[in-house]
């Protein structure tokens, strides 16, 4: 083992646990970030550039972004004031040490894990690129299919319920209406003078 | 210890503090964070297997991580698609607070 991968993983396992156990849900986003970071100098580490690269473009990129978003919509920036556990942490972190020893001791006691470095294999962009649209080119397809499937279903639920039949009808519904209401006149107005000065 | 080993420990102790957090914090979206933090040790165990194992050119194991990647981003973004309305009906994101199914 390396004196740089040492760094790196005490680095990203410490930002792990800070993002599990920080108060304010804003700097647990933020450790989650360097976690990601650090994930990805590991991938670096091993060779894999491509992953590290898509590590860092999908991770820190756009998932610690959505996780802040979430934080700041749901209003839970602020600190709580009561515990941030639930109530029987206990037994949850008692669990996790069990998983932990159990993966550990397998790790360290297998007989069967390769003891020494192969030499470095050829990762190239072209590579990943050629095995992608031969070899698995329908795994491909199923995910890109998967992530429309995906974004479109998260906006239709994080979508604001509106008013279908009778804007206004009751109490709990009059406010998007009205702002519906409000901003429908300016965006016909747009519509039409986008439709006039192409005509 | 070989590099390998090192690999294999760091990725379980980075699945234990996920699963810890997941398990016990009161925020859904900390209980999020903790499945990306699963999702993430199981990714540096693949790439550990890919460079140490015996096969590395076919390039399976980084495949495998690409395909997961994208898979978790589409977790992430219903996840917490599914927390916003979920904050929107209960005006809470705490999960002790959640306890009733009907609307």
């Amino acid at each position: 083992m390396s004196l740089p991968f040492i760094i790196i993983a005490i680095v990203t396992l410490f930002a792990a646990a800070a993002a599990m156990s920080l108060r304010n849900l804003v700097h647990c986003a933020l450790s989650l970030v360097v976690t990601f970071a650090g994930l990805a100098a590991l991938y670096l580490q091993l060779g894999a550039q491509f992953v590290g690269f898509a590590q860092i473009l999908v991770y820190v990129g756009a998932v610690a972004i959505l996780i802040v978003f979430a934080v700041l919509l749901t209003r839970s920036d602020a600190m709580p004031n009561q515990a941030i556990l639930a109530p029987g942490w206990i037994v949850g972190i008692a669990v996790s040490a069990v998983v932990f020893a159990t993966l550990g001791w397998a790790a360290l006691n297998s007989p069967g894990l390769p003891k020494q470095m192969p030499p470095a294999p050829e990762a190239t962009v072209k590579n990943i690129g050629d095995l992608l649209m031969t070899r698995y080119v329908l795994p491909l397809e199923v995910i890109g299919l998967l992530l429309t499937a995906a974004l479109m279903g998260a906006v239709i639920i994080a979508m604001k319920e509106e008013p279908l039949s009778k804007p206004g009808s009751s109490r709990r519904e009059s406010a998007p209406s009205e702002k519906l209401e409000r901003t429908d006149p300016a965006l016909r107005d747009c519509y039409e003078a986008e439709k006039g000065g192409h005509s | 210890m070989t590099p390998l080993q090192g690999c294999l420990l760091v990725s379980a102790l980075l699945f234990a503090i996920g699963l810890a957090g997941a398990v016990t914090r009161r925020n859904a979206i900390l209980a999020l964070i903790g499945i990306e933090l699963m999702l993430n040790a199981a990714n540096l165990n693949f790439i550990a297997f890919w460079r140490y194992g015996p096969n590395p050119e076919a390039l399976t194991g980084m495949m495998v991580v690409i395909f997961s990647i994208a898979i978790a981003a589409a977790e992430a973004a219903v996840g917490l698609a599914l927390i916003i309305a979920i904050y929107r009906h209960y005006k809470t994101a705490n999960l002790d607070e959640i306890k009733n199914l009907k609307g």
